[in-house]
């Protein structure tokens, strides 16, 4: 095995870990303000994945074009969701909210088998098959665009949470309800912006990975795990940690198939998932456990 | 008094089956037992014991390879899959809920790591030979009673029903019993509990391997009724979904809940499959009814029946 090879790998897995980024934070982000698992998350980003892909195929629309109004159209549907089903069916219950978001993502799963069978789907843009060369590393340009436009977005989420009004009322809500209410806030409407906002992430991470990526009803299951183990390795609710955790969950998937071969390579993420879990359930950079 | 009416109805109709001309309504009595007897396993630690698991397929695939490789690769009896089956399920229950507990994990911490070790497994059996990788592992059709291979249903069934009857015993003593107690203290709190002398890990250890015990008799007959197994039907998330939908709708933590959950369940892939053959209709049903379950009615079907006091 040459240098070359595990380079290559160490880069690919790095822009993987990009996209999987986006859709941690917004995992990280809901679990920080509402203190629930989502466990909708994977099914929420096919459903994202499905909206760009029919843009794409009926109208002609490049996924990057579509990327800010399938954002846009993820974060109402999420607001909603959350507004009109979440909040009504948990009543607060921690175990309700669990299985209430475990009920969303077998609805929607099956929805879209309903709609669109299970037949696996591409968009080939011009963007699918173009390569950069980088040195002696061969790159493919959409996981490059993804992993730019993720640490962007990645960047402007923190922003919006550090720097303005919304985002401090967002992080008042989620360290004291109680409190943020007495000066004028209310928890129920921020509850459903942040869950809004966590699911828009997955609209851009979904447009984000067409071009590179298929998608299939049960393509929220390849996410789903993906995304817990990131969020639980950076530590649930911490941005940074989120960030740091997808690339180094990208390296340890693209190293695991290179090392392990294809069929076992993907016991990598489980495997690092149940020993994060186990022996450091705060993760890497969390605090609060 | 009702669950009593309950219970002699339902054991009463356990009986129809067996007057029934046709194999094919008997496979379906037959699948909605075999749900019942793995949502009764997924119970014992789901609902008694306040531990949700989004993995209990685990332990059906534990007990599913157990039987096909005694027979495919070491050429045993399958009569040694159950027993073998359940030792194997009751011991993996029993190391992951020592892990789990001893790293403190709960809640929806305890959901994630299941549902992580039953990938962890699936990618196991997708990648050995031993297991026959993603292609699975199809048993020799050989029927008769020493090679447990039925070609009447009717006899599947029975060995269904004996199992779920265990199964429900082992719920029923779970209500009355000592250890049972323990459990309920240790769920309602764990402080109240350690302050009685109360050991919480081992409790919940010895309810995850009693729990695992009995899903993984379910995965033995199921092998042993469709002599074949693979990665995705022994570990995919549908059966760990399945299980625990099974006992959140007919009541979690009640002995008949699982049972009127399977019976429900049945009924809702067979009425929407006469309405609809399209694939993904009838799940995309079971939940919107753990939906509307968990936000109309959160004791399960058993509470309706029971009234809403109870």
């Amino acid at each position: 095995m040459t240098l070359e090879i595990v380079a290559a790998a160490l880069v690919g897995g790095l822009l993987t870990g990009g996209v999987y980024a986006l859709v941690a934070l917004g995992l990280t982000l809901i679990y920080g303000v509402l203190h629930i698992v989502n466990f909708a998350h994977g099914s929420l980003l096919m459903v994202a994945m499905f909206a760009a892909w029919l843009l794409f195929a009926r109208f002609h629309i490049d996924p990057y074009a579509s990327l800010p109004l399938v954002t846009l159209v993820m974060f109402a549907f999420g607001w909603v969701l959350y507004r009109f089903v979440i909040a009504r069916i948990s009543r607060g219950e921690d175990r309700a909210i669990l299985l209430a978001t475990l009920g969303i993502a077998v609805v929607l799963d099956n929805a879209a088998l309903v709609l669109f069978t299970g037949d696996v789907r591409t968009a080939e843009t011009a963007w699918s098959f173009a390569m950069v060369e980088a040195g002696p590393l061969l790159l493919p340009a959409a996981k490059l665009v993804s992993f730019g436009v993720a640490l962007a977005l990645g960047c402007a989420l923190w922003l919006l949470m550090t720097a303005t009004d919304t985002g401090r009322a967002i992080r008042a809500v989620a360290h004291e309800p109680e409190g943020a209410r007495l000066v004028g806030i209310r928890p129920a409407r921020t509850f459903a912006l942040a869950y809004g906002i966590g699911t828009g992430c997955l609209g851009a991470a979904a447009c984000l990975l067409l071009p590179s990526f298929y998608v299939s009803p049960q393509i929220g299951h390849v996410f789903v795990l993906v995304a817990f183990t990131i969020v639980v390795l950076g530590g649930m609710g911490s941005f940074p940690g989120a960030v740091v955790g997808a690339l180094l969950l990208g390296v340890v998937e693209s190293l695991g198939g290179l090392l392990l071969g294809e069929s076992l390579g993907p016991i990598g993420v489980s495997l690092s998932f149940i020993a994060v879990l186990l022996l450091r359930p705060q993760g890497l950079f969390g605090a609060r456990a | 008094m009702i669950s009593r009416i309950v219970a002699i109805a339902l054991a009463a109709l356990a009986l129809v089956p067996f007057a029934l001309p046709s194999q094919s309504l008997v496979s379906l009595a037959f699948l909605a037992v075999v749900a019942a007897l793995l949502g009764t396993g997924w119970n014992i630690a789901g609902g008694f014991g306040g531990l949700t698991s989004f993995g209990h397929a685990i332990f059906f695939g534990v007990g599913a390879y157990a039987t096909a490789l005694l027979q495919a690769r070491h050429g045993l009896s399958p009569w040694l899959g159950l027993p073998v089956g359940a030792m194997l399920g009751g011991l993996i229950g029993w190391l992951i809920g020592v892990a789990a507990f001893r790293a403190g994990l709960r809640g929806s911490y305890f959901a994630l790591v299941t549902l992580a070790f039953a990938e962890a497994f699936r990618v196991i059996a997708n990648s050995l030979d031993y297991t026959g990788g993603g292609l699975g592992i199809l048993i020799p059709l050989r029927p008769g009673l020493s090679s447990f291979q039925f070609a009447d249903r009717r006899t599947s069934y029975a060995l269904a029903l004996a199992l779920l009857a265990v199964a429900l015993a082992v719920s029923a003593w779970l209500r009355r019993s000592r250890f049972g107690a323990r459990l309920a203290a240790v769920r309602e709190s764990e402080d109240a509990a350690r302050a009685l002398g109360i050991e919480p890990l081992h409790v919940k250890a010895a309810a995850l391997a009693l729990s695992g015990a009995i899903t993984a008799t379910g995965g033995v007959l199921y092998t042993q009724t469709y002599l074949y197994i693979d990665p995705t039907i022994a570990f995919g998330p549908e059966r760990s979904v399945e299980m625990l939908l099974v006992a959140m709708v007919g009541g979690a933590g009640t002995v008949l809940g699982p049972l009127l959950g399977a019976l429900v369940l049945q009924g809702i892939t067979e009425g929407s499959r006469a309405l609809s053959t399209t694939p993904g209709v009838a799940p995309m049903l079971y939940g919107l009814v753990l939906l509307a379950v968990v936000g109309l009615l959160p004791g399960g079907i058993v509470r309706l029946l029971r009234g809403r006091a109870a």
